[in-house]
């Protein structure tokens, strides 16, 4: 009887998400719920964590309840200590969640809401969750050694190096565009970027309050941080209507993208109790805030869709990136979806904090899903808006045109309905001078989430919303960027150290600046290009952090299909595998057309050899032809730094189908690296509290 | 009631790390204090220095 009643349960679960998802897929009216798509995620979540996760964890991995992990092993009450594992699902979500999931989504919507939400949730039950919770699974059988020393421990040298070098340009790409984001929210925005600029010094007082003033009391100091964050928010607007010292705060992109690339070396540089540290307790404090109250606020209001199921730029000619649907939309959500930057938490820092194996599930599965849906939030937040909105929010100025007046003619031309005077009246409630050619994702998701929250909490307040929204984003991208910064200067130390020993010393000053100076100097090239780009620079950055992204998580699939095989579970090897796959012909897909599409808006040799011939023909208009060569030039950059992530990603892959050749011809390898079984000692109760 | 919210409480300080010495204090004398060569108790402020310090190597954030 039971048995049945759980049948029944779950029966319901999956009939409502099936009408969820046929009710997304299928609309074809003005509008529809945001209610459906929470619904859709909510079962297509259940179900995959109740079944296939219960039997990865079960059958593919056999998950051993009563084997000892490496932080009851290892314990060494520092970085090494068996923690519950709600704490350490908090841990892990906090530090695998970053803006990826919202900005993806928010550019990803011009294909149309449906493609996208498809993709997130797909992509995350099958694919994503899984990468995640095996990585987890292996690192924690191998003393939570990381990715890249599983790849060279498992696969050999050639799989280790490609993850190394894949992270360091990930992280350089993503800084870059990160960069641009938070440029593109601060440009001309007075309140914006003072709210901004007032987190550095909130950040410092707070790391001085729990250094100096109240050693280890990291909860009074997180409290006085977030309150003077909303204090910072609300002293912004005051800013703002303060003649005298708007203009202060009133900057063009480049003088910003300067100010964030001076900003970025000296947070390098810096040490970590001061910035770094604080920072982060406040952008994780905001973030998980903010998302439940996103959450609370879609619930509470039930707001409709208005953008339509998929639009006509699924051809490739969309206004914020071109391509087509596929591979782009793919390419596009990355994070929301499938990152392969979480295999590198999933392994190494993670498994030392893990008390039980079969937390595993929880952790490695469920916390990719609660990210996942934070991409379906951002998802809803970008289609609530009117589509001529979402476009002339999100359109750049190079290809809609630089006039308000023409930018509304050719949103119009696509049929989608929005006025000046709509826009005018919008920026005026968020209390902007502008809100036309926004890129980047960021404003534009500030004006869904202030309207999502106008309506669910009073309407008076939008201009306060837009920017605690603004801020809330700049916050952790902010975070992202420091402490991204710093892990590239520590790699970098790490492999200049082979030539050269003394610049390995990670705490020698001189070493410290020099590599510093490089990492800060390899993204700033990148963000200056884009903010002189006269397309937004968004189009071309996002794409290229799409790629290096899933080509690491098809790095992270290759171990884990790799590891599989050489544990004979062959029979098995497919949800690995097949996610591998996908993404292998996802990536090279989009990469070839990067690389060699004849149209200017994919193609970056294209693209260059088009500005080259206009430049020499003398038809660019003189503030173009100034920066046209720095452009080219940047355009074939990209497009050998594409070639590049598709090479390495050819060999990792050869290399592991090396491996699985040997095993299956019975030939000798690499022996499993897997820690014997040592039986756990810990009492239930004594993990659990 | 109340146990919940207590535990509720523990996790956040557990989460964010608030109470890491405690812990840190526990280990110490579940492991050291019996032994001869027992490294000496360090202060809150050191132990947080080390600690913070130590959280910051290797990747912590991602996108």
């Amino acid at each position: 009887m039971h048995k049945n009643i759980k049948t029944i349960i779950w029966l319901c679960v999956a009939i409502l998400g099936a009408t969820a998802i046929s009710a997304i897929a299928l609309n074809r009216g003005e509008s529809i719920s945001a209610m459906w798509f929470i619904a859709a995620a909510a079962c297509v979540y259940a179900i995959a964590y109740r079944f296939y996760a219960a039997w990865i964890a079960a059958t593919v991995l056999t998950i051993d309840e009563t084997r000892a992990t490496p932080a009851e092993r290892l314990d060494n009450g520092r970085d090494f200590v068996p923690t519950n594992k709600w704490v350490v699902f908090g841990h892990h979500f906090a530090a695998i969640a970053g803006p990826g999931p919202l900005v993806g989504p928010t550019l990803a919507a011009q294909f149309g809401y449906l493609p996208g939400t498809l993709w997130i949730l797909i992509g995350a039950v099958l694919g994503g969750a899984v990468q995640d919770m095996v990585t987890l699974f292996f690192s924690t059988r191998r003393n939570a050694r990381s990715l890249g020393q599983m790849a060279r421990d498992e696969i050999g040298p050639i799989g280790g190096a490609a993850a190394l070098i894949g992270t360091f340009l990930i992280m350089i790409i993503l800084i870059a565009v990160l960069g641009l984001v938070v440029v593109n929210a601060m440009k001309h925005s007075p309140w914006a970027t003072s709210t901004v600029a007032a987190t550095i010094p909130i950040a410092m007082i707070v790391g001085f309050y729990m250094r100096n003033f109240r050693p280890g009391r990291v909860l009074e100091a997180s409290t006085l941080g977030v309150i003077l964050l909303l204090l910072a928010v609300v002293g912004g607007g005051w800013i703002d209507h303060n003649e005298s010292l708007r203009g202060l705060f009133d900057h063009e992109g480049l003088t910003l993208a300067w100010v964030i690339i001076a900003y970025g070396f000296a947070a390098a540089v810096m040490p970590v109790w001061l910035l770094l540290a604080p920072r982060d307790y406040l952008s994780t404090f905001v973030k998980l805030g903010t998302v439940t109250l996103l959450a609370v606020a879609i619930i509470i209001l039930q707001p409709h869709i208005h953008m339509p199921a998929v639009t006509q730029f699924v051809d490739g000619t969309g206004p914020i990136f071109g391509g087509k649907l596929f591979p782009f939309v793919f390419i596009t959500i990355a994070c929301g979806a499938i990152s392969g930057f979480h295999a590198l938490i999933a392994s190494g820092t993670t498994p030392k904090l893990l008390a039980n194996e079969r937390d595993i599930r929880m952790i490695g599965y469920g916390a990719m899903l609660l990210e996942s849906f934070v991409a379906i939030m951002a998802m809803i937040a970008a289609t609530v808006l009117e589509p001529g909105v979402f476009f002339a929010v999100n359109s750049p100025a190079g290809v809609v045109g630089k006039e308000a007046v023409d930018a509304i003619a050719k949103i119009n031309s696509w049929g989608f309905a929005v006025t000046v005077e709509q826009m005018n009246q919008l920026a005026k409630d968020m209390g902007e001078s502008t809100l036309f050619a926004r890129t980047g994702g960021a404003p534009s998701l500030a004006v869904g989430m202030a309207s999502i929250f106008g309506n669910a909490f009073g309407k008076s307040m939008l201009a306060l919303w837009y920017h605690f929204a603004i801020m809330f984003e700049a916050i952790f991208i902010l975070t992202t960027l420091d402490a991204g910064t710093r892990v590239g200067r520590f790699m970098l130390q790490d492999m200049l150290g082979n030539i050269w020993p003394k610049i390995g010393q990670t705490s020698w000053m001189p070493s410290v600046i020099f590599t510093s100076g490089l990492v800060v100097a390899g993204w700033g090239y990148f963000l200056y290009i884009g903010v002189i780009d006269p397309n937004g620079g968004v189009n071309i950055l996002w794409p290229l952090f799409g790629i290096a992204n899933q080509m690491l998580a098809a790095i992270a699939l290759c171990v884990a299909t790799g590891i599989l095989v050489k544990s004979g579970k062959l029979k098995y090897a497919w949800i690995t595998g097949l996610p591998l796959v996908w993404l292998v012909i996802v990536t090279s897909t989009a990469a070839w057309q990067k690389i060699f599409s004849e149209d200017i808006r994919v193609g970056f040799f294209a693209a260059a050899n088009d500005l080259a011939t206009k430049l020499a023909a003398g038809v660019l208009p003189p503030e173009k032809a100034a920066v046209a060569p720095h452009l080219i030039f940047n355009q074939q950059l990209d497009a050998y730094l594409t070639m590049f992530f598709v090479v390495v990603l050819w060999i990792v892959i050869v290399d592991t189908s090396r491996v699985i050749v040997r095993y299956l011809a019975g030939k000798p390898l690499l022996p499993l690296t897997e820690v014997a079984h040592e039986p756990s000692r810990l009492v239930e109760d004594w993990v659990r509290d | 009631m109340l146990k919940k919210i207590i535990h509720l409480w523990h996790i956040l300080r557990q989460l964010t790390g608030d109470d890491a010495y405690d812990v840190y204090l526990k280990h110490h004398a579940e492991f050291h204090e019996s032994t001869v060569d027992a490294p000496p108790v360090l202060s809150r402020k050191e132990f947080f220095k080390l600690w913070q310090d130590k959280k910051w190597k290797g990747i912590k954030r991602c996108c």
